[in-house]
This record gives structure tokens, sequence and C-alpha cells, in this order.
């Protein structure tokens, strides 16, 4: 028989048979063997040809034991018992003997009897009717979303979840933090784990809801807490769940007042919790995510808040994820960005308050990214590569060089990303302050010119902004970062005019350039020019000359021959 | 010629033996029904049921072969072989010790004296020449069908290897006399490239010389000892072959030595009975001029011994027409087996004075809604006023007489028909799917009552369990004692007897002892049929929940059983290769339907009660009539075992679903198929048509459910006589257009499909958690 032929049937070897035989006390020559071989083979074909009828016949695809048998014992032949189990039995080879057997341990009858723990019966074969299709239309409830459909729940247990979703999802705060301790520690509630994961997955339909929406986090949390709950695969429903928050333009970002900034910024923290905890559950989970950060993030389409999600999403999971897809893809990403910060339309104001929450974002991962790259590097070479931060071993790519990241970033950020770098001390931290402090009343400043009426708004955003990512900064500039030794004295002074009569006609710049390599230190210039008044220029024009916060193109490098530019020795 | 004289002797036989007349009134008079003949009968049969076995199946087999055939004239043949044959037949009767028979016999065919001269002859078993060589060889043949009948080994097995094994060696021996078998391959290729290098059209016709070639050479070759040859000549041609044969040349190539043939079932069969092709007579005409060119006689040989060519006048047929039809056990159908005619119409609908207007203003009132206007005497009783002219008789077969309690449940029926939702393209039913949780043990089978009120599974750990499917739970009735204290006069007698403390939403059957493969509900709802591994089909009443009648016949599992739709009678077929048809009240059956090649795998009644449908392993389906037991229709083209029956609720047509994840059409009128539906990746086990036919749904191990345009589909076929005539008909490949509908279940393998009577689909299964 061919090849082929030989592959299609399990072949039992004549040394197999002579060994049997052996085991039984017969000497075999090579010639019976050989003829045994093959028909012992040939019966074992019919016998499972035979049993595949008794498969097909109980709706099965699977082949059992009992059907072997069942056709065994049709065709008048002994069955063989022992192998009913259904786990499968491990069929293990001795080296020495060149011998297979299967495993067969002793088992304690004494222990097994007196074993406390007896195991529970079997629940009773149950229908369950379901009306799947309405007019053969729409699955009205995917069947099985609940699978413990299977175990009735008790009595107790169902007030329990109702009373406990009453309580987080009801008014009474007090009651809600009681509830969500509860819900942290209790050891009993396993069996109510997929009616939860079914509750936090309904947070898309009250995206509108920022405080039920906040609600559902914190019992994502306390769920992922709870030691005693082994969330297994029910880890991806919540981090959909979660991710949903990070990343949707929810409805209730429609409204400006609404803060959901801080909203996603905490579904970001809880992804990550989520992920260090329990990423080991659900294979392959941390690049899904990365995946879908990226796609939101190389998607110009989605608003600037789903770009914000996508950011400190990635800054969440660690400078690794952001170096690895936040960083390639910031050149990309900078020139819609600029685009928009660029616009000064009335219009626009609102998408550009919301541009300025991305870059920051960006700010301060970029910020992190470097100074934990620093920090790593200076470990290694010191070989103590134990302290590097945990990184995800499973990531392979060629990494930027530390000098030539900096460089880059620094080309897009200028200034602010160095000043982030001279903030080293509890004492540079108020200067760190002051410093964001001036770059935000840039923007309250360009935002008073663009349009005055939004002022107000846009201030009280810039200024909660503003305080939150100031007060990050700080915490994550107080580890020493590589650059902070020497030029943390030296700060950037930036001199605001006055703001004058008449319409305002002064831009403010901070921006970067790309070093040669001999260049001892870096150049940062802050300059001011009266631009021209508005009403000779389009609006467009104007836009065009202020590119405020930095940019590779050209007009920046123009700039660093001005005169204001300052030299700042590493 | 000789052959098909063996069934009309046999057929007497068959009448005196078998065919007890089906009982008159059988609601009625049960103990009238042992009439003279009956007891005879009845006599001979219980003594050894193996052989009443072995004979019966063989007198089917061979009735499938000439049953449709026309009449046979006694002067057809020449009366030496004539009486060669009964001497043969009454051999083997002696030999089976069915002396009675042997009496009858001879006495019928006035015998004695030459029967006394040959037997000598016989009996030693030579299988020589001349006269008496003869009357073995066919001999041998006639005894191969109950050989290969794995009935017969439940005879004390020492007796069974005594006459099986001579036999075997007979039948086979006709392969021992063939040329070189070193030829072989060059005959093949030579052949091969002969049909390769004919006109296209014809070379599609002549391609299913292939098949059966091959096998029937490879198997002299193993029969002779020629193992290498056989193996080279294996890996040489079996590439060639249809895809559809995969699984039979798997089985092939796995035998390789003259012993195996002997065991093996399947292959019996194959030398048994003559692989049918149908050819024209053009291509055939080519065939044979080259055949006696080349003096090919190794080829020729075959065709003529193991080979049955129907050639027809007209167009060859295409490659694709020919594939539909074919790859079955035995090749395709005879032309002629198809012709007979079928009373596919449906019986008159008994009239039923509906009171319709009081109750159905309670019922309305009830439901709390605004009264409608009656009038409803409607479609359904209309139609039924006048008699088809495709019926049967009303009386053609005995059915029971009407209950009170079955002319209510018309009632009820007619009532819930008229809020029937008329489905179609637009308007698709509703699905509600009933999950077993927990099936551990197994679900094999599942049947709903035609109301939808109780659910039956059956289980692989031998239980029968049903549910009550409403509020309603299920009682007992009170034990003997506690009856005697009830006041029979009391109108709610029927609500009285019931034992409130036994209410339970379900209830567990225990008999089997091995897993049960087939339930059906009786239609008045009393009682449950259970078929199951341990060979014997049982009979459950619902009002009692006890095992009434454990029919046993079988003796291998039964695969699968139902009911008639008027009740009283049912069919079972298993894996002894028959189909039986049983009355409740007889423990005997009433009629053998014999003929498949393989386990019956699925039986079903027609709507009119008249004719039983079953579809076996070896991928046909035939339909036999059941006032005198012919095969009437025989369809061949599915490509793997066929799983489930569905008959259209006109009777008009019948859908087969098989493990090849296909769902074929036909029309039992004409004998044709008229559809072809592809889209299931996996075996079909459920097929149902809608309530009023226009629509087909069918469930799958694929985990879904389809529903198919039926309407459009049979619409959509023209039936004019030329197809009519030939049967050769052009499929139009578009299920992708009746495709109406495809839902998923998660993990749910659909085992049932059941229309309500207001046409919402109920389908069940058993949730696989894997």
């Amino acid at each position: 028989m061919t090849e082929r032929e030989e592959r299609r049937f399990a072949e039992v070897p004549r040394e197999s048979i002579k060994l049997m035989a052996e085991s039984s006390g017969v000497e075999l020559s090579e010639e019976v063997a050989a003829l045994l071989a093959e028909d012992v083979c040939y019966r074992l074909r019919e016998a499972t040809q035979n049993s595949s009828q008794f498969m097909r016949h109980a709706k099965r695809r699977k082949l059992s034991v009992e059907d072997l048998n069942r056709a065994l014992r049709w065709s008048n032949t002994e069955t063989i018992c022992g192998y009913g189990a259904q786990d499968a039995l491990p069929f293990r080879p001795l080296k020495e003997g060149e011998l297979f057997f299967v495993e067969d341990r002793e088992i304690n009858l004494v222990e097994l009897a007196l074993a406390t723990n007896i195991p529970k019966g079997c629940a009773e074969t149950m229908v369950r009717v379901h009306v799947s299709y309405l007019d053969g239309k729409g699955n009205l409830e995917p069947q099985g979303t609940v699978p413990t459909a299977v175990q009735s729940l008790s009595e107790d247990l169902l007030k329990y979840y109702q009373q406990i979703t009453r309580a987080i999802l009801g008014e009474d705060p007090h009651l809600m933090k009681v509830a969500l301790l509860d819900l942290q520690s209790n050891s009993k509630i396993a069996a109510l784990l997929p009616y939860f994961v079914y509750v936090i997955s309904g947070v898309k339909s009250v995206s509108h809801d920022l405080d039920q929406l906040n609600r559902l986090l914190h019992m994502v949390k306390s769920l992922v807490q709870n030691p005693y709950l082994y969330l297994g695969s029910y880890v991806r429903s919540l981090v959909s769940s979660v991710m949903y928050c990070i990343l949707e333009p929810l409805a209730a970002s429609i409204n400006p007042l609404n803060d959901h900034w801080t909203l996603r910024d905490y579904a970001a923290l809880l992804l990550s919790h989520i992920f260090w905890t329990h990423g080991d559950l659900v294979s392959g989970l941390y690049h899904q995510i990365l995946l879908s950060l990226q796609k939101v993030l190389s998607d110009p389409v989605r608003p600037l808040c789903s770009h914000y999600g996508a950011v400190v999403g990635l800054h969440a999971l660690g400078w690794k994820a952001v170096e690895r897809v936040l960083y390639p893809h910031l050149p990309a990403y900078w020139a819609n960005l600029q685009a928009v910060l660029d616009d000064y339309s009335v219009s626009n104001a609102q998408v550009k308050a919301d541009g300025h929450k991305v870059y920051g974002a960006i700010l301060v991962a970029v910020e992190r990214l470097l100074k934990m790259k620093a920090l790593s590097l200076t470990l290694a070479a010191e070989g103590s590569g134990a302290g590097l931060p945990a990184g995800c071993p499973w990531e392979e790519w060629t990494p930027v060089s530390l000098p030539a990241m900096y460089c880059e970033l620094y080309s897009f950020f200028g200034d602010s990303l160095a000043v982030r770098f001279s903030t080293g001390l509890p004492l540079g931290g108020q200067n760190s302050v002051h410093i964001m402090m001036i770059t935000f009343c840039c923007f309250v400043l360009r935002a008073f010119l663009t349009g005055g009426l939004f002022l107000s708004r846009v201030c009280r955003s810039l200024a909660r902004s503003s305080s939150s990512s100031v007060s990050r900064s700080r915490s994550s500039s107080s580890r020493p970062g590589r650059s902070t030794s020497q030029s943390r004295d030296i700060f950037p002074k930036a001199r605001f005019p006055l703001p004058q009569a008449g319409p305002p006609a002064f831009s403010f710049i901070i921006g970067g350039r790309q070093m040669g390599r001999r260049c001892q230190g870096r150049r940062f210039q802050t300059s001011f020019s009266p631009t021209p008044p508005l009403t000779t220029h389009p609006p467009r024009a104007y836009a065009h000359k202020l590119p405020v916060i930095g940019r590779v193109s050209k007009p920046v490098r123009r700039w660093t021959c001005s005169h204001y530019s300052l030299h700042l020795p590493l | 010629i000789i052959r098909q004289k063996i069934p009309k002797k046999k057929k007497t036989y068959y009448a005196a033996h078998v065919m007890t007349p089906l009982l008159s009134a059988p609601g009625k008079k049960m103990a009238a029904v042992q009439d003279a003949p009956m007891e005879l009968d009845a006599e001979k049969e219980t003594k050894p049921e193996i052989l009443s076995d072995g004979t019966s199946n063989l007198s089917g087999n061979t009735a499938s072969g000439t049953l449709s055939s026309p009449p046979l004239t006694a002067g057809g043949a020449p009366k030496q072989e004539d009486q060669q044959t009964l001497i043969a037949v009454l051999q083997f009767l002696r030999r089976n010790k069915l002396t009675e028979s042997v009496e009858i016999l001879r006495r019928e065919a006035c015998l004695e004296d030459q029967e006394d001269s040959q037997t000598l002859d016989g009996s030693g078993g030579g299988k020589g020449d001349g006269d008496g060589g003869d009357a073995n060889s066919l001999l041998s043949r006639v005894s191969i069908a109950s050989a290969a009948a794995p009935q017969s080994t439940l005879t004390p097995i020492p007796v069974k290897s005594e006459y099986d094994q001579p036999d075997v060696s007979v039948v086979l021996s006709a392969y021992s006399q063939q040329g070189d078998p070193s030829l072989y391959q060059v005959y093949y290729s030579s052949l091969k490239n002969f049909i390769e290098s004919v006109l296209d059209c014809h070379r599609a016709e002549l391609s299913q010389l292939f098949y059966p070639l091959f096998v029937h050479m490879y198997l002299e070759l193993v029969y002779n000892n020629h193992e290498n040859k056989a193996k080279a000549f294996f890996e040489k041609f079996s590439g060639d072959q249809e895809c559809y044969y995969q699984d039979d040349l798997r089985i092939l190539c796995g035998l390789t030595k003259k012993e195996h043939l002997k065991g093996n079932e399947a292959l019996l069969d194959f030398r048994t009975s003559r692989f049918v092709l149908r050819i024209s007579r053009d291509s055939y005409q080519l065939l044979k001029r080259h055949l006696q060119e080349r003096h090919n006689n190794q080829i020729w040989n075959i065709i003529q011994e193991h080979l049955y060519i129907d050639i027809f006048d007209g167009m060859p047929r295409s490659k694709s027409q020919i594939d539909s039809m074919s790859g079955s056990f035995a090749g395709e159908t005879r032309r002629e087996v198809n012709k007979a005619k079928v009373f596919y119409g449906l019986l008159k609908e008994p009239e039923i004075e509906v009171p319709l207007d009081d109750e159905d203003d309670e019922a309305e009132n009830e439901e709390g809604k605004p009264k409608k206007k009656k009038t409803k005497k409607d479609s359904m009783g209309s139609k039924s006023k006048k008699q088809d002219p495709n019926a049967p008789q009303q009386n053609r077969i005995p059915l029971p007489e009407l209950k009170d309690s079955d002319k209510l449940d018309k009632i009820m029926y007619m009532k819930e028909s008229t809020k029937r939702i008329r489905l179609g393209p637009e308007n698709l039913p509703s699905i509600c799917f009933y999950s077993f949780l927990n099936a551990y043990q197994g679900l094999t089978a599942v049947d709903f009552t035609d109301d939808s009120s109780l659910l039956a599974g059956g289980f692989a750990d031998s239980t029968v369990r049903v549910w009550s499917a409403t509020p309603k739970k299920l009682r007992k009735v009170k034990s003997a004692a506690e009856l005697n204290l009830i006041d029979k006069e009391s109108d709610d007698v029927l609500e009285r007897i019931m034992d409130e403390k036994t209410a339970s939403e379900s209830k567990n059957l225990y008999g089997h002892s091995g897993p049960v493969y087939g339930v059906s509900f009786s239609p008045d709802r009393n009682y449950l049929l259970s078929s199951s591994e341990d060979g014997t089909v049982r009979l459950w009443s619902l009002q009692t929940f006890t095992c009434l009648v454990g029919y046993k016949g079988h003796n291998y599992p039964v695969w699968d059983t139902h009911f008639s739709p008027f009740g009283y009678y049912f069919v079972s077929g298993g894996h002894d290769r028959v189909a039986r048809l049983w009355a409740t009240d007889h423990y005997q059956p009433l009629r053998i339907f014999a003929g498949h090649l393989a386990d019956v795998t699925c039986t079903r009644f027609h709507p009119n009660s008249n004719y039983v449908v079953t579809g076996s392993t070896d991928r046909t389906i035939r339909l036999w009539d059941v006032l005198n037991g012919n095969c009437v229709r025989f369809f061949t083209g599915h490509k793997g075992p066929i799983h489930s029956l569905a008959f259209s609720p006109n009777g008009k047509f019948l859908a087969s679903g098989s493990t090849d994840g296909r769902v074929l059409l036909w029309d039992i009128g004409h004998g044709l198929m008229i559809g072809e539906l592809k889209g299931h990746t996996d075996t079909i086990y459920a097929l149902k048509f809608s309530r009023d036919g226009e629509i087909l749904a069918s469930g799958s191990m694929d985990n879904t459910v389809r529903l198919w345009d039926s309407m459009k589909a049979f619409d959509d076929m023209e039936t004019d006589d030329f197809t009519a005539a030939t049967g050769h008909i052009h499929l139009p490949d578009n299920s992708q257009e009746l495709l109406l509908g495809m839902y998923h279940s998660k993990s749910t393998p659909v085992t049932h499909l059941h229309f309500t009577r207001r046409n919402l689909l109920l389908a069940a299964g058993a949730y696989n958690s894997q």
C-alpha cells in the first residue's frame, strides 16, 4: 500500500504482536507474527467501522469507548473494560524498555471513602425553552449568554445579587461603598459572576450617564480584586466593557461640562490593573488590547476623546506599550493633532480644547517612556537586570536608542518636554507647575484670542486638566531622570506681554529642533512676535504662522536662528 | 432469469407465511383477528424466530428486485430450471428445519418425486457440475442472502457456522475461475483508455463502469490470494474513482486477505446484488463493440455476471445528471422499479360535527379577546369533502375507528389551524429552541406530540424521559384499589382517576437495556414508542407511565420507530436491514420490509398511512406499500447514510437528509428526484415541513436550523412527460435561492424539529458544553 494508505490506518507492527505473545508466554515466528499483525489491523478497522454507526445514531461527533464496546459485543467479541473514564488516559513511554503503558494509579479506597469532600450529584437533566428567533429575524438573546443557566441559583444568591446590584446602581453612596466592599471580599459569589459580568456589559446602554458608568467600573474593580473569584474567560468580557469606557465617544462626552476625562483615566488604570493581575487567564489579551488601542489611535475619524482614551490606555499599560504603539505612531498622529490645534476658528474651540487634552496625555506618556527607558538602561548598564520594570517578555522589536528617541520627541514637543525633565526636586516641582501653568495660560490666551465667548468654559476645563496633568507630572518626575542632574536649575523664562486693547496680536512659541550630533547643548527659543492685525489676514494664514507647540516642519527650523534662542547646555 | 424465478415461488411462500391480512377493524375485534391462516403462521414463526427472519429477509431481498417488475409469466423460462429453483428452495427450507413449509411447498408444486431424486446431489454440497451443481449454486445464492443478514447469527452458533461457511465459499467461488490476474491491470487500463478516448457525451456514461468493475476485479484478486497484485491494482486505480465512493474504498483497501472477505457483509452484498447502471443505447453499443473487438472477455464477463445494465433510448446523460443519481451501494434505480402506482393522496377527513359556535366563543372569552365572527367551516372542511383522485381507498388499509377523544382532538386541531400563520419567504416562522441541559447521558432521540404538549427524549443511558411542554403537569392514573373507590358516573371521572400526588414536570421511563435511538408518540398521546440498541421496541403508556409491551423481533439494534398518523400501526427499522410493520396489539410484526443492503436507519409513515418510507446506510430510500409489502419506490442519489426523512403534508413529496449534509427532495408520484438543497456542513438529523408545506426546516449536527422554500423547489421542477418517462432530471443548482434563513444555536446540535399547529417551529437538542 502506498504511504498515503499506510498513514490512513493505524498499524500494529509485528514487533508489538511478538511482544504481546511473549508476555503471555508464546513464541511466535516472524511469519506468524506478520500474519497476525495484518489480521489484527484488519479486525481493528472493522470494529472501528462498526462502532462508528453507534456514534452516528447517538448523534455525536466523538467516538466513545462505549461505541467500540457495543460493536465488539454485537460481533461476539469480548468487550474491553476499564476505559470508560471521561478523561483521556495518558499513554506513557518508558524509555529504557521501549515500553508504552497506560498510567493506572492506585486509589486508596479507605481515603476515598473517608474523604470529607463528597462530590455533588449531577444536576437534573432538564429542558429549557428559549425563543431563539422571532419571525425568522434576529436573535433575541444569544442562546447561552448566561451559561450558569445550567446551575440553578439558590434563593439566597438571587437575593444577594438583587441587593448588590440595587445598592451599587442606586443613589445612596454609602450603600454603594458597603456593597462594593462586600463584592471585594465575599467568597461565595462565584456562581453569580456571570450575572455580574452581564450587568457590567450593560455599559453600552448607559453611555449617557457618567455616574452609572463610574459605578459599573467600580463594580469591575471590586470583582477583579476579589481573591476568591476565578474570572476565567470572563476577563475578556470585563476588559471589553472597560475598553468601551476608555475608547468609545460616550454619549456623555457630547456635553463638555461632563468630565468624561476622569472616567477614561480611571478606566485606563483599571484596565492596567486587570491586565497585570488577570492577564494570564486569557492568552493573547495583551496583544488584543494593544491592537484595539492602536486601531483607535490610527483612525483619524474618531473623535479626540477616543484618541485621548487610547493614549491614557497605553500609558496605563506601561512604558513598553507606549514605546511600541504610541511612539512609532506619533509622527503620523502629530500632523492631525497639529491641524486641530492650529485651527483657531470659533467653531473649533471645543475640539481644540480636546486636542490639548490629547496633547497633554501624550506628553505625559512620552515623558514616562523616556524616564523609564533611561532607568532601565542604567539598570541594565549596572548589571542589575532584575530591577527592570516588568515589561512584557514576549515583545520583540528593535528598540530605538534612547538619545534618538529623545531627539525625535524633542522635535515634536520642544521645550515642553525639556521642561519636564528639569523638574527633579520637590522645589523644582513647584517650578514645573509654574511652567505648566504658563503653558496653559497660553492656551487660555489663545482661546481668548480666537473666541472670547468660549473663554470661561475653556478656561475651566483647561484649569482642571492642567492641574490633573501637573499633578501627574509631578509624581512621575519625582524619579531621577537622566537629564535632571544638570538642567534642573535652568528654566526657560516665558514672558508675557500684557494683553492689549484692540485686537490682540502676539504669539508665543515654545519650539525645539533636532540637534546635530556634535552639538553639546540644546537650544530652545521662546519667541514673541507681534502678528499683523487680524483684519488684514484671513484666519487660515494667521494660524499658519502660529505653529505653536513645535513641529518638525520647516518654519520651526527657520526660527531656530531667531534672536531669542537660548543656549542650554546639557 | 433463474434468479427471477425464485422470488415468485418465494412470494407464494411469503404470502402464506408473513402476509397476515391486516386487521379488518383493529380498534374493535382484536380477539377475532387470529383467523385460520394466521394461526398457522404464528405457529411457524414463533418456533425458530431467526429462521423466519432469514427467510423473510430472503423473500424481501428478492422482492426488492422484482416486486415492481411486470408479473412473471409462467412459461417464460424452461420448466426444468424452474423446478431446480424450487428444489433449491426446498433444500434451504429443510436445512433450516422448516418442515411444515417444506410440506406445503411440496404439495403446492407437486414436486415430490423430482425433489427426492435431486436431494442427494444438493446435500452433497459439490460445487461442480451438471444439474445438481446448478441447483447448488442457486441455493448458495439464495442462502447467502440469509447469511448476509446478520439475523442468522442468533441461532445456536455451531449451527450457524455450519451452514454459513460453505455458502459463503460457494458464492465467492464465482470468483475463482476467472482468468489471469496479472492481466487485470492491463484489462482495466485498456478499458480506461477506451472510455477516455470516446466522445464526451458517452464518456460520462461509460465512466460509471469504473467503480463496479474496479471493486469486482479487486475482490477477485483478493479472493484468489493475489495479495500483492490486488494492492498494486488498488493503488493504481483507486484514485480514479468518484469521491463519493471514498467510504467504500476505505473498507476495500483494508481487505487484503481471502479470510477477510468471509466476514464482511458489505462485500457480500456487493457480490450478491447486481450493481445497476443506466446507460443509453448508443453508449452501450459503443462499449459492446469495443469489448468484442478487443476480445476483452474478462471485462465482458464481469459486466454480464455482476452488473445490470439498464439500457435506455435517447440522449446520453450528462455527468451532473449521473452524479446526482449515483452514490448508493448498488448503483442506481432500475427504471421499471419506480413505475408502480402510488396512492400518495390524503385520506378523506372524517366528517365531524364541529360545534364551533359555543366552544369557540368560550375559548375566546377565556382569553379575554373580542369575539370573532365564526363561520369557520373553513378550507379544511371543504377540502376533505372531495375524494382526491390520487388517494387510496378509504379502507385500503384497515384503520382504527375514531374514539370520542380523537374527535375532540380533531376539533381542537381544526380550531388551532384556523389560527395558523401562513408561512412563506416573506413570513418566516419563529423558532423556539428546547435545549436539553445536563444531558450527560447523551440525548439520542426526541419527539413532540402533534399538539406540542408533550416532549419525549431518548437517552444513551437507556432511559426515556417525558416532559410536559405546557404548565400542565404529568400525572399517573391511580392504582387499581383507589380506582375502585371512584364514582364512575361522575362527569369529571377522567379527572378523578388521576393521582394528584404524582404530578411532576417530567417522568422517567426505565426498561431498555441499551441506548434509546428512536421515540415516537402515538397521535392520541396515550402511548409512546421507543426503540433501542437492545433489539426491542417498547410501548409505554402515558397514563400509567409504565411499559406495556416489548416488541421483540429485530434482535439487533433498532435504529428508529414511528407511529402511524392514525395510530395503531407502527414501523421500526434496525441493524438487521429490515423494517417491520407492527400493530400495537400484536407481538409479531405484520409485515417485514426487506431489501435494503444495510441498516435501516430511519423510518416514517406516509400521511395516509398506506405507505412506509425507510432510509438506509446503503444510501438508498425505499417506499413500501403497507398493504402488500411491496417496495414501490426506490430512490438513489444520496452519498451517505440517510438519517432523516419527512413527507410533505399533502403526501406528494418526500425530503431526505443524510450524513453528506444534503437534503434531497423527491416526487413520490413520478418517482423522481426534484431538488437538492446544499448548505449544511454536517449530518442532517431532523427534517420537517411546515403545516402547510411551504417551508422545509432542516436541523443538523452543525448547530444550525435552515429554512428552505419548498414551494419554490416543487414549483420550479418541470415534470414534463419526457423527464417523467426517463427519470433524467436536470437539477437546477439553486440551493442559495431556496435557502430562506439559517439560524445558529450556540452549541446545540439540532436533533429534532417540529411545527406546532400554528406553525411555530420547535427545535430540540442537547446543549453541548464543550
